[in-house]
């Protein structure tokens, strides 16, 4: 109102003045529009991800690619060390018998657990009145399997008074084995634990398989197939992208098992059971070697992602991409 | 279904011996199956059963699954704790609010950016899906010292910020499922609320968010599970003091080889740390398998 009556004294200050007084709303309009604007919602949604993304992950990682240049610990500053640490690598003898359980727990457990997921979803997969139950026991030992109780029991199961010698007494096998303390046996507690908790892989091989339309199967019984042809034909290459899928993801797992080794056998005996983040957890916060804890998980990240590029190398050979259609 | 399949067969070929072998055939199928089923869900049985009996006895009779007598001292003696000042009512409730909290600020965040890459239109937004699927299987161990360092500058050890605060920039599995769920979700809707003039943020609180619970309920669950069992996570910045303890610390103090272990209390402890997680999955058992099965990822 003031400024059109100043307006219509003529005064070209005034113009000005409501001129910029026209910009500034029109600004917080500006600023409204920008925010409510569809994009602009999508980007700051997005910020949290971006945001964590840098301040957690980039940034240690950036940090932790420099440590594993230098020689420190937690409490002492780092000193640039070159190489050192990566040479280091080359004599550790202790890295290698690490190296060897590492890879003995991942290429038994992993192939162990999903061949009985597959198994046991091939049973269930006829639905009755009781599957909900079968599935409901074979999958409870997922869910609870990554707990402290359940790591502490299955310590005390192959104790040498344990339940499992206790067991076999019963069928009058009473030769109290040292389950935990024997080189050959303790790794065989661990994948034996992790097999165990087949629960999540047999669901997703559950809902892979009731996605196979029917008529495939009718189609094969009328051409006069069996039942392992009609699996080795028919259903086993469906499932290949399921199986590599979950291969890549639980060998990775696989590969970093660590709480249950820390608490079932302490990474013993002789080492036979010191996974990798076992070892390299040890060299951080037990042993003060963080420069050299930071360069084996470096030196695992390379290997972890040679290991999944060459799967997926392979992919091409045994995975079937064809859909359903 | 299967058996009355075959059953209907056998019936049109009109032998009823064959009717009565299927049967048979089927209810060995039933048998084996749930000799398996109870095979493994035997250690968990043993360790209910161990904590009803007097300590010095539960080796002994370590092949037998039921107590002589029922003894509930363990539970008693066990939550008193690890002779410290603490007992188990301290650490229930740090490992009640330590995974509430991170789980409300994952599944809050993750559903945030899961809107954004369902429905935003933005240049590298496939990019920043992508590096989420990377973060899924960037191993946690390489961030380990780092970041450890970096709370320690900040000065959050002996808390649980460096294990919550990090929760409420969403997490990728969270992040994955949720995306997935949304992308099902009709863009009819939101073209209609659009019309209706509902801003970006108005289809978010009143379209998708509503229709999403589902996938935010089993994003919670899981989230809430893996804290309640978060072992590593507490051993790095907690470990220090036992006023702080989660109950996975504590059993693992309760079991320490180093000392004689009350096994008797220790199970009792252990059954009821897993009492949550046995009531998630009576409970919400649908809402866990379909988010195992529907992301094909292990839960």
């Amino acid at each position: 109102m003031l400024a059109l009556y100043f307006h219509r004294k003529g005064d070209v200050f005034l113009e000005k003045a409501i001129l910029s007084e026209k910009t500034a709303v029109s600004f917080s309009d500006k600023f409204r529009k920008f925010i409510m604007n569809e994009t602009t919602g999508a980007v700051l949604f997005a910020m949290p991800f971006l945001l964590g993304f840098l301040l957690f992950t980039i940034v240690p990682m950036g940090m932790s690619l420099y440590y594993s240049f230098t020689d420190f610990n937690i409490l002492r500053a780092p000193t640039f060390v070159g190489l050192d640490n990566y040479v280091r690598m080359l004599t550790d003898e202790r890295l290698f018998s690490s190296m060897r359980a590492t890879f003995y727990f991942a290429f038994t457990s992993v192939p162990l657990r999903l061949l009985v997921a597959l198994l046991v979803a091939l049973m269930l997969l006829k639905s009755t009145k009781m599957t909900g139950v079968y599935r409901a026991m074979y999958y409870l030992p997922s869910i609870l399997g990554a707990s402290v109780a359940v790591a502490v029991l299955w310590r005390q199961m192959f104790f040498v008074t344990g339940t499992v010698n206790r067991l076999l007494d019963v069928i009058g096998l009473n030769r109290d084995f040292a389950w935990l303390g024997d080189t050959r046996t303790a790794i065989w507690t661990l994948i034996l634990l992790a097999a165990w908790q087949f629960g999540s892989a047999m669901l997703i091989f559950l809902s892979s398989l009731k996605q196979i339309p029917e008529t495939y199967y009718e189609a094969a019984r009328i051409d006069g197939a069996g039942k392992l042809r009609i699996f080795f034909k028919i259903t086993l290459p469906l499932l290949t992208p399921t199986i590599f899928f979950n291969l890549v993801m639980q060998m990775i797992n696989g590969f970093l098992a660590f709480t249950q080794a820390f608490l079932v056998t302490q990474g013993g005996p002789a080492d036979t059971t010191n996974f990798f983040s076992l070892y390299m957890f040890n060299h951080a916060f037990a042993w003060g070697n963080a420069g050299y804890a930071a360069a084996l998980a470096w030196m695992m990240l390379i290997m972890l992602g040679t290991f999944t590029g060459i799967l997926f190398l392979t992919k091409r050979f045994w995975v079937y991409e064809g859909g359903f259609s | 279904m299967g058996a009355t399949k075959t059953m209907g067969k056998a019936g049109k070929a009109g032998k009823i011996g064959t009717i009565r072998t299927m049967k048979i055939s089927e209810l060995i199928k039933h048998a084996v199956i749930l000799f398996f089923a109870f095979i493994m869900i035997y250690p968990l049985i043993w360790m209910l059963m161990s904590a009803f009996k007097e300590s010095s006895t539960i080796f002994p009779t370590a092949a037998y699954l039921i107590p002589e007598t029922w003894d509930f001292t363990n539970f008693a003696t066990g939550w008193q704790g690890i002779g410290g000042r603490f007992t188990f009512a301290t650490f229930f409730r740090n490992s009640f609010m330590y995974a509430s909290l991170a789980s409300i600020g994952a599944v809050f965040s993750s559903s945030l950016i899961a809107y954004s890459f369902s429905r935003g239109k933005y240049r590298g937004k496939k990019i920043l899906f992508a590096l989420t699927m990377a973060t899924l299987l960037l191993p946690a161990q390489i961030l380990m010292v780092p970041q450890y360092l970096w709370f320690h500058q900040l000065g959050w050890i002996g808390s649980y910020l460096p294990l919550i605060v990090p929760a409420y920039f969403g997490g990728a599995f969270f992040i994955f499922l949720i995306t997935n769920f949304m992308n099902s979700i009709p863009t009819e809707l939101d073209e209609a609320a659009k019309i209706d003039g509902a801003s970006f943020y108005g289809i978010y609180v009143r379209i998708i968010l509503p229709l999403a619970v589902p996938a935010l309920i089993t994003s919670g669950l899981f989230s809430f599970i893996w804290r309640w069992d978060d072992f590593m996570g507490p051993l790095l910045y907690v470990q220090g003091q036992q006023r702080l303890f989660p109950v996975t610390l504590a059993l693992r103090f309760f079991a320490d080889p180093a000392a004689s272990t009350d096994w008797g209390a220790m199970f009792a402890m252990s059954t009821l740390s897993l009492v949550p997680a046995v009531a998630i999955f009576i409970f919400f058992q649908k809402y866990l398998v379909d988010g195992i099965s529907t992301t094909g990822l292990k839960g």
